[in-house]
């Protein structure tokens, strides 16, 4: 099982990160983050760890984590 | 568990001060990730613009030294004669290395300095609000093009690779753009080449990269990316220059 | 030991500068100074130094802000329009707290004016001369064998200070030959008291040599909130006033007696003491006061001199339509008249213009 943490705080709500999500596993966030951002979070499903999402964020606030 | 991508130890962990959806925060990573996998952050000095960039030396963990604006190849200049043995890089936007700077780029180029440039074309003035750049493309609105770039009134955006092909001294130069996860990791690639061209001493590489300006080009994030690999690889096509 | 050797001013600052362990040069062609280029492109690499001829004088400052960002003395020369060019760079340097040597060999003015020596650049070099709140340390020779030692003191201040210091020289200087003692190590190297070098300097925890073992360091001018900039600026402000403090310097001759003191720098100041030395067979009671330092400017001087004498007439002398006649009168605060004569454009003015300038106001 693969995983994938966003920093809430740092995310700026660009949402590069959910159009590249193969697996359509992260989504924008109802509630706004202290900065005033719209952030986004991993909801959890089928990660392969493939790192598109981290390769694409400008804040590097998502790591990726990967069991195998 | 393990982790399989994560911020490199040359960036520092801090919250940077780029719009969303901005090229500014991916290719600095990159530049740091290429530091980490060289093992060379205790001997880089990097020079950083003026420009959006200007504060790059509070992400990136390692020397960094200012530079008046377009000044930043001189600087660099300046810092790897007297240390030819440290690893010495500068980070520049369009405006800095292309207009205000272009006397600069074009010589230290020609001198072969071995130093190595990641040059980040937006095709716009960032940090003053979007105003014409030398890379603006044609029919393009900014603030001081308000009906688009005009051949007739302004010019033509100018070709950097195309350029500094010509010059004997320059040893590498490749444009990519940061217009998708697999553009990206080409980026990386690129940046690597010209960082070891300098370890080797083959001279002055240049790295141009494409890069999102969403806010100043009225676009969202994603349309940003779409216009950047729709239209700008138009007249900046990308690929190997020498 | 000690050579004496017959060198222009131009090349005297040259090797005065490879003795004082400059490690970078970067310049660009211009004269009157191109004599001095010259020379370090064949010295430098002798000595195993750096030496660039830069595309621009915008790059050659640049490039000697690289230099001193890595801690190394660095060094450019040029002559007044070059200068001009150089302020934007001459700002950063002093804004990031670089050390390094300007050398500027003057010329007419202003705009391409012409090549003759001239003296119109005094406001540029010591009222700042680029934007911000800033001073370089200014130091003007008289001689060839003074340029050779201001030299030395020169990068021994400006590392002392972390500070910018400018040699402020003419064409005439740069271009004639005088003979020179130079000598090949320090101990032995003639000077009087104020050319004395630094015994002591301090070491530079800030230059950039690549984070290993320690953590980063940034060299910079840029303060984005409004406290910092300030307070960067307080001390900038801080060391200025130490500098005013602590390095004023002049020559002074015949002024215990003098009611009459001719006031003049570099080349200028060799004209009055010759008309000093007239004026003193006419029996007139004249005196050279000649600032050294004109950045900081040797107000102590007048100010002890007002304090001895109560009648007292200044002559300001300069090859300007008059600039350092300001400092004059600031210095002096209406408390005595302060008169000026000068020339401009390559005019110098003369023994006898100074003569008929005194005499005929009696």
């Amino acid at each position: 099982m693969a995983e994938t943490k966003i920093n809430r705080e740092r995310c700026k709500g660009c949402q590069l990160c959910v159009a590249v999500c193969p697996q359509g596993l992260i989504v924008l966030d109802k509630s706004l983050n202290k900065r005033g951002a719209q952030p986004v979070y991993f909801k959890g499903g089928k990660c392969t760890a493939c790192g598109l999402c981290f390769q694409v964020c400008p804040e590097c606030c998502i790591e990726v984590f990967n069991n195998e | 568990m393990k982790k399989a991508f994560t911020r490199p130890k040359s960036l520092r962990d801090v919250e940077t001060h780029y719009c969303p959806g901005c090229g500014h925060g991916v290719a600095q990573r990159l530049v740091c990730e290429v530091i980490d996998q060289l093992g060379i952050r205790g001997k880089t000095i990097a020079v950083c613009p003026v420009g959006c960039a200007v504060v790059a030396y509070d992400y990136w963990n390692f020397d960094c030294c200012e530079a008046a604006h377009g000044r930043a190849l001189a600087v660099a200049t300046g810092i790897k004669r007297v240390q030819p043995d440290k690893f010495v890089f500068t980070y520049q936007g369009d405006g800095d290395l292309a207009a205000i700077g272009t006397a600069e780029t074009v010589h230290t180029a020609n001198r072969g300095e071995n130093l190595s440039t990641v040059f980040i074309n937006n095709a716009i003035y960032g940090m003053t609000g979007g105003q014409m750049a030398p890379t603006t493309l044609l029919n393009q609105k900014t603030a001081t093009t308000p009906l688009g770039r005009d051949a007739q009134r302004e010019g033509y955006p100018l070709k950097v690779c195309e350029l500094l092909s010509r010059l004997p001294g320059v040893a590498f130069l490749e444009r990519v753009a940061l217009d998708s996860a697999g553009g990206i990791i080409k980026a990386k690639r690129a940046i690597h080449q010209a960082f070891v061209n300098q370890l080797e001493k083959k001279g002055f590489s240049l790295v141009e990269i494409l890069s999102p300006c969403p806010v100043c080009w009225g676009k969202s994030a994603l349309q940003a990316q779409q216009w950047l690999k729709e239209e700008m690889v138009k007249t900046f096509p990308l690929g190997r220059y020498k | 030991m000690n050579k004496k050797m017959l060198m222009t001013g131009n090349e005297a600052i040259g090797e005065a500068a490879v003795q004082a362990g400059c490690d970078f040069y970067a310049g660009y062609p211009i004269t009157p100074q191109n004599e001095l280029t010259a020379y370090l492109a064949k010295r430098m690499p002798e000595e195993k130094r750096v030496f660039v001829q830069a595309e621009s004088e915008l790059a050659a400052i640049n490039m000697v802000m690289g230099a001193a960002a890595c801690g190394r003395r660095a060094m450019t020369t040029s002559s007044s329009p070059g200068i001009s060019l150089k302020q934007e760079g001459i700002s950063y340097l002093a804004g990031a707290r670089l050390p390094c040597l300007i050398v500027n060999i003057m010329r007419g003015g202003p705009g391409l004016g012409n090549i003759a020596p001239a003296q119109s650049d005094y406001f540029q070099a010591t009222k700042g001369g680029g934007h911000g709140d800033y001073h370089c340390l200014v130091l003007a020779p008289g001689s060839v064998q003074e340029a050779y030692h201001l030299v030395f003191l020169g990068f021994d201040l400006a590392d002392q200070y972390r500070t910018p210091t400018i040699l402020l020289g003419d064409g005439m200087l740069g271009q004639m030959m005088e003979p020179l003692i130079v000598c090949s190590s320090p101990a032995c190297r003639p000077g009087r008291e104020f050319v004395v070098r630094r015994k002591r300097l301090p070491t530079k925890p800030w230059a950039l040599n690549g984070c290993q073992g320690r953590g980063p360091r940034v060299v910079k001018s840029f303060f984005m909130q409004n406290e910092l900039l300030e307070g960067h600026n307080k001390i900038l402000q801080k060391n200025y006033a130490q500098i005013k403090n602590k390095e004023q310097r002049c020559e002074q001759l015949y002024l215990e007696d003098s009611s009459i003191v001719l006031v003049a720098y570099g080349s200028m100041a060799r004209i009055a003491k010759a008309a000093t030395a007239a004026l003193r067979k006419k029996k007139i009671k004249a005196g050279l006061l000649r600032p050294i330092s004109l950045w900081p400017f040797p107000a102590g001087a007048f100010e002890q001199l007002l304090k001895k004498k109560k009648k007292l007439r200044f002559l300001v002398l300069e090859m300007s339509c008059g600039q350092m006649v300001e400092d004059v009168r600031l210095a002096v605060n209406g408390r005595a008249a302060v008169d000026f004569y000068g020339r401009s454009g390559g005019g110098i003015p003369t023994e006898e213009e100074i003569l008929k300038k005194i005499l005929h106001r009696g």
